[in-house]
């Protein structure tokens, strides 16, 4: 038995009996096993989310918030339960304070053209860091290029991490806002958010944590972390795609004007005037992806169930391991070095375009993430084009990193010099 | 099977490019940029009269990619304008269609296989819309998107 196997039965996760949750692991790709490692951009989906989804068109289908009927109360129950869990899950204080939106992108949008446009002006400074995700960049820009107020950027050390003398030095009497991501997409850094927060506070700004890739990965409690808006999306949660969360403060978004204008978001409508409804209903126009929201509860429920702490501790064994065996590769460079990582492994290897390496890998049934991984500001930081990247899951096993591992020599002797 | 993908020649060409420096006495230029991959190249021609005389590429991008632009500089030369534009159209045809391969394109031909990974026609494309941009004067960099 490996060390790893060893790790895995002592923290009581049975990986076997996990994947035959998900259905689509059971496949095989150019007649192999398919090896999924393509988590960071969207998890696979288990049954239990799935039958949610179903029994919600084949047996409970209706518009919610609006009919008497018995079809639209099953409906808005289901609904309004995920807000429910989800508000349990990140330790939220009020179920008001979860907003359902598309997903990450959408959460930043909406506070940008809401709370930004009404609340920068000119000389105004928002901080990010240098590991941002392009959805925590570009949103920022367009407010900025509006309000005038600047953007600010922590810079990153060559493992990967923010260096927080800067983020010091950054923070001061112009600083409104601080968005920061809680664990890198392309590098897989945990950022010290807590901490983070705190600074900001006490220069008195505000602060958004992009959560996208933490929520799946590690225990967050919203109310310790103490942060102001924080959002995630439901698909790399093992959910639907086109849900997703911002969470935000009561207070703020009271304060804050709507963000799109419809059906649902107001109390009453004359063509003189229009008063809004309350929370979390403001923020929510129009008819939303119900079976999404539906879904989006189903795996809360699932993740709770095998427990948050449990996940975040085999992921981390399956990172050392991977980690280690990547290593002996020679030419591979792993780009992403910090003591505090999540389960995402981004290399290159010496010679030979990460596209290559995407190809003859998927030729061998392994599904990885060849590009900028929509982070170019990281890759110029490292001043290469585009890493290989695996992202891993809890369904993620030893074996599929030997195959990884396999299908990297593969690509050595396709591309090696000869 | 990844073969057919990547043929002999395709490797050959990308791990020894050849026509890769610049180019003394170019006069035509065009840069290329792949934002899929983050991929940039640049394309340097020397025109004699109608003739493209010479051609040369700079850059580095996937074996794809490298492997059409080299490709691409040699079956260049000497051609006339007009002649190099009907090989940009042959070639985008033997990526993207099943129609039998033109005999103009020679080696080219060895592309084929890329159209069975949509997900890499941009790679062997890249070279080819800059060169479209270099024969039609236009200095701005070409994007593949
Ligand atoms: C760190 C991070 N932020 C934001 C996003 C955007 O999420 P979505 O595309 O679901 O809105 C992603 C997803 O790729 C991400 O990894």
């Amino acid at each position: 038995m490996n060390t790893l196997d060893r790790a895995v039965i002592a923290a009581g996760f049975d990986v076997e009996r996990v994947r035959a949750d998900f259905p689509v692991l059971n496949q095989t790709i150019h007649g192999k096993p398919l090896v999924y490692l393509d988590n960071a951009a969207t998890a696979q989906k288990p049954r239990a989310v799935i039958d949610a989804i179903v029994k919600f068109y084949e047996v409970d289908c209706a518009n919610i918030h609006r009919g008497v009927h018995e079809l639209s109360q099953r409906s808005t129950a289901a609904y309004e339960e995920t807000r429910a869990k989800v508000r349990r899950f990140l330790n939220a204080r009020h179920k008001q304070e979860i907003i359902f939106v598309r997903g990450t992108t959408e959460g930043i949008n909406l506070v940008t053209q809401t709370w930004g446009r009404t609340h920068l002006k000119q000389g105004d400074e928002i901080i990010i860091a240098g590991l941002e995700h392009h959805s925590n960049i570009v949103p920022w820009q367009f407010v900025c290029e509006e309000t005038g107020a600047r953007l600010r950027v922590i810079p990153i050390d060559e493992r990967g991490e923010l260096i927080l003398e800067e983020y010091e030095k950054l923070l001061g009497p112009h600083t409104r806002m601080v968005a920061i991501g809680h664990v890198s997409n392309a590098l897989g850094t945990i950022n010290p958010v807590a901490r983070i927060i705190r600074m900001a506070h006490a220069a008195g700004a505000l602060t958004l944590v992009d959560g996208a890739q933490a929520v799946p990965h590690m225990p967050v409690d919203l109310q310790a972390l103490d942060a102001d808006f924080y959002a995630f999306s439901g698909h790399k949660l093992y959910g639907p795609t086109g849900i997703g969360v911002l969470y935000g403060k009561t207070e703020l978004l009271d304060a804050m004007p709507p963000y799109q204008g419809g059906g649902d978001m107001i109390r009453t409508v004359t063509f003189e005037k229009t008063t809004y409804n309350d929370l979390p209903y403001k923020f929510e126009a129009g008819t939303p992806d119900i079976a999404g929201g539906i879904g989006l509860g189903a795996a809360v429920d699932y993740v709770t169930r095998l427990g948050i702490d449990k996940i975040g501790a085999y992921e981390h064994e399956l990172l050392l391991y991977a980690t280690e065996a990547l290593e002996q590769i020679p030419g591979l460079r792993i780009i992403g070095t910090a003591r505090e990582k999540a389960a995402v492994l981004s290399f290159v290897m010496e010679g030979i375009h990460p596209h290559d390496i995407g190809t003859v890998l998927d030729h061998q049934g392994i599904a990885v993430r060849t590009g900028h991984h929509c982070a170019q500001p990281v890759m110029d930081r490292y001043h290469i084009p585009a890493t290989t990247r695996a992202s891993l899951a809890f369904y993620n096993t030893a074996a599929e990193i030997d195959a990884l591992v396999a299908g990297l020599y593969k690509v050595k002797e396709v591309f090696g010099d000869d | 099977m990844i073969d057919d993908l990547y043929q002999e020649t395709i490797l050959d060409h990308s791990k020894r490019p050849r026509n890769h420096h610049t180019l003394a006495g170019a006069n035509r230029k065009a840069e290329g940029y792949n934002p899929l991959c983050g991929d940039k190249l640049k394309l340097y021609l020397k025109m004699e009269g109608d003739i493209v005389s010479d051609a040369a590429f700079e850059g580095s991008g996937c074996a794809i990619s490298t492997a059409s632009a080299s490709l691409m500089t040699e079956s260049l030369k000497g051609k006339t304008r007009e002649e190099a534009m009907k090989l940009v159209d042959k070639f985008h045809d033997l990526l993207t269609t099943d129609t039998p391969a033109s005999r103009d394109l020679g080696k080219l031909v060895v592309f084929c296989g890329v159209r069975d990974y949509p997900a890499r026609v941009k790679c062997a494309t890249l070279a080819w819309h800059t060169l479209k941009s270099a024969l039609h004067g236009s200095e701005e960099t070409v994007t593949t998107e």
